[in-house]
């Protein structure tokens, strides 16, 4: 008796329904984990997906952590369709989080019209800023962006750590946090009693315009055919290069965006811990989105359900928040395994040994 | 261990891949002490008919016999039991691992493993046998010539007596060449056989004893290398019966249109590919190029493509230098494009009617955006025009290599390019999708196109070719009339043993 394995792609309308079964699989593996920690698995998720849905307050909270991860997870989507690897989005929102923290405090002159636009553009410049370096160095020599985006997101954290401990810090409470921003560039409530802001509907615009350069652009298209087979878009003409630079800086500059939302519509000041991995689980939002922007938004909604749900898990039967970080990894690399299963049939074979 | 009996001998091998026949009654054999070629063409069976004796591949009827005994040989195992040893043109050595290392792989032993005992076994051992090799040089510093006398000292190692090579020339430079024709002329003396693949005349005449020629699959014969010259085998390997047929209606040619002068074009690990090619097409002709496979094709075609950046020399389409021109720049200067791998020509990932735009894009962009309904009339008039049995928005990895090589074609072809560059364009495509793309390749040449044919089918080559011209090692060593070749002249310019001084003129 063995396995065997064939190259035999699923049927199409088995696709849709990978990341669902990702998901089950996935509440299957953690179980362990939550019985373990001392819970009723099923509980538990009811606390994880049901009861965070439940009320006003946490729904909107979903949408608060859902902000931030639309914009990850359409940064990291836009330059993993070119085939540029972009790991770095985490440090590029904290990039448009140093912008943003900046630009906040200079344009308290502006009203907020002008202001919020302006710091938007800041920081999508301060991310393709961030961007640029590993960019070039793909592009011209070839040096791999896994390995210098992923670095960079490290370096960033260490510039946060000297502007905020030296030129930066509160000269009020010498706290290690920059100025507050002015009142005039700070995004403003969506939804009262709530912190729901807008950068909420900047997130979906931005989503929207990333689907439509992908879908109707002619970069889309450049973009598309770079990434899924390099060497025959280069033969059919496709500048593969000046492609993934401009999707790897789009990118950066999308990522930087996330980083003002968080200035500007939560903490309203620079901080450290600004972003609790955003821009990693951008890569786990893109990944399961199938590099689809819809499947971001579904993705990212998805995500801020389960860290609001890991929240009300950890306060209703005290097992640590830190579960719901596991439920995300483990999703990731279920959906990953998923994705490589689907192009083979996997047979019982009895009897007989292969020849 | 079977006491010193290692001739081989193979009997009535015939072996099948579907429709293909690759080695049909095929006898062979090897006595000991000899170095023996096994010369042809590309797809002549030789590999095919080594793979089976190393247990690779099973034949589907024959026999081996080994040393007198009936041989079953189901895989490498076996036939390393029997005293055989291969070394292939892909090396399976660690890079990352000191030679020893490599060499001491996958020998019995268990976990235990004595790194000193194991150095002195290899370094005594490769003494013995007169090579040269340091046994703690860690793999990825040597050289390819070093590396393939790894791996053969690794199946000396394993007590081969028998020794099959594949084509082991085709990577080295010419010194090395020399290197390894001295190990194998000492080894020989020590009693060891060895069969060397090759289609390089002179290093057979060199180095052998005796030859066996394969051609189409069949043994077209063994020689004593005493008893032959370069010509008569230069006529065994390449002899069919579709020599000198004119070519209906000479017509009159123009003006050259692709002029290549000079070419100079390195490969990937930075050799020279291409050594100074130079050639002419004209409008109105098709030039084939012939050659044994790995004489510079694949660069040619990826420099006349545009994806490979020529260090030197000049390509003019048309009176214009398009040296250094983009892929993008060549196809709107009107050059069509057929690559050598067609899956290297689309993406297969994206909607035919997205491969069909994405040559000439600016075509179907305003502003930026694609012009959806513009891409999907496209596809609808070339799938209609070239018999493409898809829809535009299939997915056009699902297509059949034949639907495939022809929505290659409509891309390249719908422009009505002066010059058309087609590398391999019938290979595995079945009879009739051949016959369709060769019909569209004469059509480019009626309306008076230039056609630049790259093949490694020599019968295609002189079915559709006007002039022939043979590239061998990065140059074109001779062109000729298709009305003036015969298998002597093409056999003794493809195998390297003979290079016409005028070569270059028409």
């Amino acid at each position: 008796m063995g396995l065997k394995i064939e190259r035999v792609p699923a049927p199409v309308w088995v696709r849709p329904l990978i990341p669902i079964i990702a998901v089950v699989v996935t509440f299957i593996l953690t179980a362990v984990l939550v019985v373990w920690a001392g819970a009723n698995p099923l509980e538990a998720y009811y606390h994880f997906l049901i009861a965070p849905l439940s009320s006003r307050m946490s729904v909107l909270e979903i949408l608060v952590k859902a902000t931030p991860l639309l914009l990850t997870g359409a940064a990291v989507t836009f330059a993993f369709s070119s085939g540029y690897w972009n790991i770095g989005a985490e440090g590029q929102l904290y990039a448009g989080a140093v912008a943003a923290a900046w630009l906040g405090t200079l344009l308290g002159g502006l009203p907020s019209f002008a202001a919020i636009p302006l710091m938007i553009v800041g920081g999508f410049a301060a991310g393709m800023l961030w961007a640029l370096t590993p960019a070039l160095l793909r592009v011209k020599l070839s040096v791999d962006e896994v390995v210098t985006t992923l670095l960079l997101n490290t370096v960033v954290l260490f510039v946060i750590s000297f502007l905020l401990n030296g030129p930066w810090r509160d000269p009020v409470s010498g706290w290690p946090q920059s100025p507050q921003i002015a009142e005039s560039t700070v995004f403003f409530k969506l939804i009262p009693r709530s912190r729901v802001h807008v950068g909420l509907i900047v997130a979906a615009i931005t989503l929207i315009v990333v689907w439509f350069i992908m879908s109707r652009a002619a970069l889309g298209l450049r973009m598309r055919a770079a990434g899924l087979g390099q060497n025959a878009a280069r033969f059919a003409g496709v500048n593969v290069e000046r492609t993934m630079l401009a999707a790897a800086l789009i990118s950066g500059g999308i990522a930087g965006i996330a980083g003002v939302g968080e200035v500007a519509g939560i903490h309203f000041h620079l901080i450290e811990g600004i972003s609790p991995g955003y821009g990693y689980t951008g890569i786990i939002i893109a990944t399961l989105s199938g590099l689809d922007p819809l499947g971001v938004a579904l993705a990212a909604l998805f995500i801020g359900l389960i860290d609001t749900g890991a929240q009300t898990v950890s306060r209703a039967l005290g097992v640590p928040a830190y579960l719901g970080d596991v439920v995300q990894a483990a999703l990731l690399l279920t959906t990953l395994g998923m994705f490589v299963l689907q192009n083979y049939r996997v047979t019982l074979v009895r009897g007989e040994k292969r020849a | 261990m079977i006491p010193l009996m290692h001739a081989i001998e193979m009997r009535s091998v015939t072996k099948r891949f579907g429709a293909l026949l690759a080695n049909d009654n095929v006898n062979f054999d090897l006595a000991p002490g000899e170095i023996h070629a096994l010369l042809g063409e590309n797809g002549a069976g030789k590999t095919t008919l080594m793979r089976i004796l190393y247990g690779l591949y099973r034949a589907d009827s024959g026999e081996i016999v080994v040393g007198g005994q009936p041989a079953h040989i189901a895989s490498p195992k076996d036939a390393i039991g029997l005293g055989i040893g291969m070394v292939t043109q892909h090396f399976t050595l660690v890079p990352t691992l000191t030679v020893t290392e490599n060499v001491s792989l996958g020998q019995a032993g268990g976990l235990a493993f004595d790194p000193k005992a194991a150095r002195q076994k290899v370094a005594d051992s490769a003494a013995r046998f007169g090579i040269e090799i340091n046994p703690d040089a860690l793999v990825r510093h040597l050289s390819v010539g070093e590396r393939q006398r790894v791996e053969i000292f690794k199946a000396l190692y394993r007590n081969a007596r028998v020794l099959i090579l594949d084509e082991p020339t085709a990577v080295l430079v010419p010194q090395e060449v020399d290197v390894l024709f001295e190990t194998l002329r000492r080894l020989q003396s020590e009693g060891l056989s060895v069969i060397f693949i090759s289609h390089k005349l002179n290093e057979v005449m060199a180095v052998c004893q005796r030859i066996t020629v394969l051609r189409g699959g069949r043994a077209a014969g063994t020689v004593n290398k005493s008893a032959t010259t370069q010509k008569e085998l230069a006529r065994m390997m390449v002899g069919r019966e579709t020599f000198g047929v004119t070519k209906e209606g000479a017509r009159a040619q123009g003006e050259p249109l692709l002029r290549v002068d000079g070419l100079l074009v390195l490969d990937k690990k930075g050799w020279p590919a291409l050594k100074g090619l130079s050639f002419d097409v004209r409008a109105g002709e098709v030039l084939g190029i012939a050659g044994v496979s790995g004489n510079g094709q694949t660069e040619l075609t990826q420099a006349l493509a545009g994806t490979l950046k020529p260090k030197a020399g000049n390509l003019r389409v048309g009176g214009r230098n398009l040296t250094h021109a983009s892929p993008s720049q060549l196809a709107a200067a009107g050059v069509g494009r057929i690559p050598e791998d067609r899956h290297e020509g689309v993406v297969g990932e994206l909607t035919v009617a997205e491969n069909l735009a994405l040559e000439n894009l600016q075509d179907f962009t305003a502003n930026g955006m694609l012009d959806h309904r513009r891409i999907r009339e496209n596809a609808e008039k070339l799938i209609a025009e070239y018999q493409i049995k898809a829809a535009p928005t299939t997915r056009i990895r699902a297509l059949s290599g034949g639907n495939m090589q022809k929505a290659i074609l409509a891309r390249a072809l719908s422009r009505k390019p002066q010059v058309v560059i087609a590398a391999q364009p019938t290979r595995g495509l079945d009879v009739g999708a051949t016959d369709y793309v060769r019909g569209k390749l004469l059509e480019q040449r009626d309306r008076g196109a230039a056609v630049l044919l790259i093949s490694e089918d020599l019968d295609e080559i002189l079915a559709l070719s006007d002039r022939i011209a043979v590239i061998y090692e990065g140059r074109i060593v001779g062109i000729l009339r298709a009305g003036e070749a015969d298998a002597e002249l093409l056999g003794l310019l493809m195998s390297g043993a003979k290079e016409m001084a005028d070569g270059i003129k028409d």
